[in-house]
């Protein structure tokens, strides 16, 4: 056995800030990179996690003291068609990369993440989904292929007809698989680099989540903001957003809204620039405060009720980039988005619940964010018929156990709605919980192949064995 | 009692009170790997002090011998799958007579209470960087706080020891690695065993709790027990002219 390669020793923290380590770090740009480093760990006995823009916000490409592959130097766009709309990229190609290339054309992705930092490749392990997923599904319906490495040095063709059972594993297998070296998408054609934007403010669970399916059955987009400190009479109390494309002609000038720079974000807010925002926020990133602000929030959106107006793509995409390192406000804590897909009959029973529990364990939601949502033909599948609600919380890692234990009550709960759970966002479920989530018959499919193609189980994570690869 | 290490080395693991440190770790469910010349008494000394949830492993290494310290760092690294603490309690304390001047007494003094805690506190410190975590705890002496007659290099070790240790700790605290420099007054020990029951002497069973204790706060230079640190700021208040005529 070699000696570990102490130079690539590197820090290698989750999204969310939660947990984080010493792994040793390879950043390949080309093929040849990534069989090398797993010459390298094969050498050193060690396993290798798969990391794209690093935007998970749990341990999805942590793997402490043995290797990570970053494969964020290989992002070139490999091929452009402006007529057809179809892409291909090298994984380490980001959102931001894909859109600010196309956008002139007259294309946009059709799924994007609420940021634009994620990969194409972490997008596709991940199957990230947006606030169209009712209509689009997750990004992995608009692959036209992909081309997978195995640990073994062969690369496979995947596409909806060729190797489908892989296409459908390796697509949300969180890396667990192969790794995905190119990428074939299909764009969606837009005619202006606007969205038509409706607001509306919604009273109680029930009438929120109603209103949130009637906007999905004739929107584009939609997506809900909920106040997670209303509780009682008021609590799923929310402003809701529907957005739809342009059609062809109603943008009296698409050849301004379609340039980057028109989409770009505003880099200061009052003439304070938004890099220092952060720090500024820390001190008000806490329940007393928080509870001000979304019910500030709240009133100032009620207010808003029926306006209409409209916005970039980007903008209203891509919010999370709307201040960068937003996520920084959380410290010293750190921040853990639990999140749900329940269905639709479920949903108004069990949101409320867990916004309570939440609050009785101390540990009250700072951001709430609901999402409609329709299943999908992939394996791993987070998707259901119904809705989603991602809770924001500022956890301390002295009150991490603590926290783990009211995840585990919610996970509990949500199981018995029927709920599913988001891989990208999860830092704490078992393998139990997330095989009674997704199916024994789909952990057994998933691991079957992992021992076709991964046999010496090179591939590996801190998620991956935490949820997946257990036995 | 859980301790907030999961891997630790201690080197001069075999000693007074780098024994009772890597006991009280094994004991809290920190796995560590125990340094030492003698690998004999080492693999001994593992077997005594291994618990059920926590692994002693033994890494022998002469901390006077340079070139056998990386490779051995490494080797206690990769048998504890990872490091989140390291404790350099190696240390000689030889008699040295008043009118004594022996510098190859002296130059081991130095090998082992110097160059040696800065061969490896150097590999820690530069993993520890790179992983933007990690503590270090180096063990100084009240005896480096001034220049005493009785034994001059022993006193430079430590005084030396306790500069790089500030110098480390001032180079790390930024990336989020603590260095903590312990200063034990008298500590009964095999290295005291000679000297008789000194003044405020505690047993070294004692003195790694308080250590131990010290190392889980950030960043600080704590006396053990801390009733020295009065002690300390009163001898260093002494002038020198006045502090020559003490006879300590």
């Amino acid at each position: 056995m070699k000696p570990l390669p102490t130079d690539r020793l590197r820090r290698v923290e989750a999204w969310g800030m939660t947990v984080g380590g010493p792994c040793y770090v390879f950043r390949p740009s080309t093929v040849e990179g990534i069989l090398d480093a797993f010459d390298a760990a094969r050498n050193a006995g060690k396993t290798v996690a798969i990391k794209g823009g690093g935007n998970s916000y749990g341990d999805a490409f942590l793997n402490r003291e043995a290797f990570v592959l970053d494969l964020s130097r290989m992002r070139r766009i490999l091929e452009w068609n402006p007529a057809t709309g179809v892409i291909q990229v090298e994984p380490g190609a980001t959102i931001a990369d894909v859109w600010q290339y196309v956008l002139e054309d007259g294309w946009w992705p059709p799924v994007v993440s609420g940021t634009a930092a994620v990969t194409l490749g972490g997008a596709l392990a991940a199957n990230i989904h947006g606030k169209n997923n009712y209509r689009a599904g997750p990004i992995g319906e608009h692959v036209r292929a992909v081309w997978l490495l195995t640990p073994g040095g062969d690369v496979l063709p995947l596409s909806p007809s060729q190797n489908s059972e892989l296409f459908y594993a390796v697509i949300g297998g969180f890396g667990g698989l192969g790794v995905v070296v190119a990428a074939e998408i299909q764009l969606k054609k837009v005619y202006s680099g606007l969205l038509d934007v409706s607001a509306f403010a919604t009273g109680r669970w029930v009438e929120t989540l109603d209103r949130l399916d009637e906007l999905a059955q004739s929107n584009d987009y939609a997506v809900g903001w909920v106040d997670g400190f209303a509780l009682g009479a008021k609590a799923g109390r929310a402003i809701l957003h529907s957005a739809n494309y342009l059609k062809e002609g109603d943008d009296p000038h698409p050849e301004e809204s379609l340039s980057v720079e028109f989409q770009q974000i505003p880099t200061t807010v009052f003439g304070i620039p938004k890099t220092a925002l952060p720090r500024l926020l820390r001190p008000w990133v806490r329940p007393l405060t928080m509870r001000w602000i979304n019910s500030l929030k709240y009133r100032s959106g009620k207010r808003q009720d029926g306006h209409r107006f409209r916005q970039g793509l980007a903008p209203f995409n891509f919010l999370l980039d709307s201040i960068p390192n937003w996520k920084h406000a959380y410290r010293p804590a750190g921040l853990v988005q639990y999140q749900v897909f329940t269905p639709k009959e479920s949903s108004s029973q069990l949101f409320p619940s867990l916004i309570a529990m939440a609050h009785e364990h101390g540990f009250p939601p700072f951001l709430a964010v609901l999402k409609r949502h329709r299943p999908d033909p992939f394996l791993l599948s987070h998707a259901v018929d119904g809705y989603s609600l991602a809770l924001d919380f500022r956890v301390h890692g002295k009150r991490w156990e603590k926290f783990l234990s009211l995840a585990n009550e919610m996970t509990e709960l949500a199981l018995a709605a029927g709920s599913r759970f988001y891989l990208a966002k999860d830092s704490v479920l078992s393998s139990d919980q997330y095989e009674r989530a997704v199916g024994a018959d789909a952990v057994q499919q998933y691991r079957e192949l992992k021992s076709r193609l991964d046999p010496e189980g090179l591939l590996s994570s801190e998620l991956l064995r935490r949820v997946l690869l257990k036995d | 009692m859980h301790s907030k290490w999961k891997n630790a080395i201690v080197v001069g693991a075999t000693g007074g009170i780098g024994k009772e440190i890597a006991s009280q770790l094994l004991s809290s469910g920190t796995n560590v790997a125990l340094v030492g010349r003698d690998g004999t008494k080492l693999d001994s000394l593992a077997d005594e002090l291994r618990r059920e949830d926590a692994r002693a492993i033994s890494v022998p290494c002469d901390v006077r011998q340079l070139e056998t310290v990386e490779p051995a760092f490494q080797e206690a690294i990769e048998k504890l799958g990872g490091l989140d603490l390291i404790v350099y309690a190696a240390g000689v304390m030889p008699r040295v007579e008043p009118n004594e001047y022996n510098t190859e007494k002296d130059a081991e003094i130095i090998a082992v209470n110097l160059t040696g805690a800065i061969a490896w506190l150097n590999l820690a410190a530069k993993r520890f960087e790179r992983a933007r975590e990690g503590t270090i705890v180096g063990i100084g002496s009240v005896a480096g706080d001034r220049g005493r007659k009785g034994n001059p290099v022993y006193a430079a070790s430590k005084a030396g020891l306790e500069t790089y240790l500030e110098s480390l700790r001032n180079r790390l605290a930024p990336n989020g690695v603590s260095v903590v420099t312990v200063k034990p007054g008298p500590v009964e020990t095999p290295m005291t065993a000679d000297r008789g029951k000194l003044p405020g002497m505690i047993s070294a069973d004692r003195a790694a709790r308080l250590i131990l204790r010290a190392a889980g706060k950030p960043n600080k230079t704590a006396y053990i027990p801390g009733k020295w640190w009065l002690v300390s700021k009163i001898l260093r208040a002494i002038p020198s002219p006045l502090f020559r005529r003490l006879n300590i």
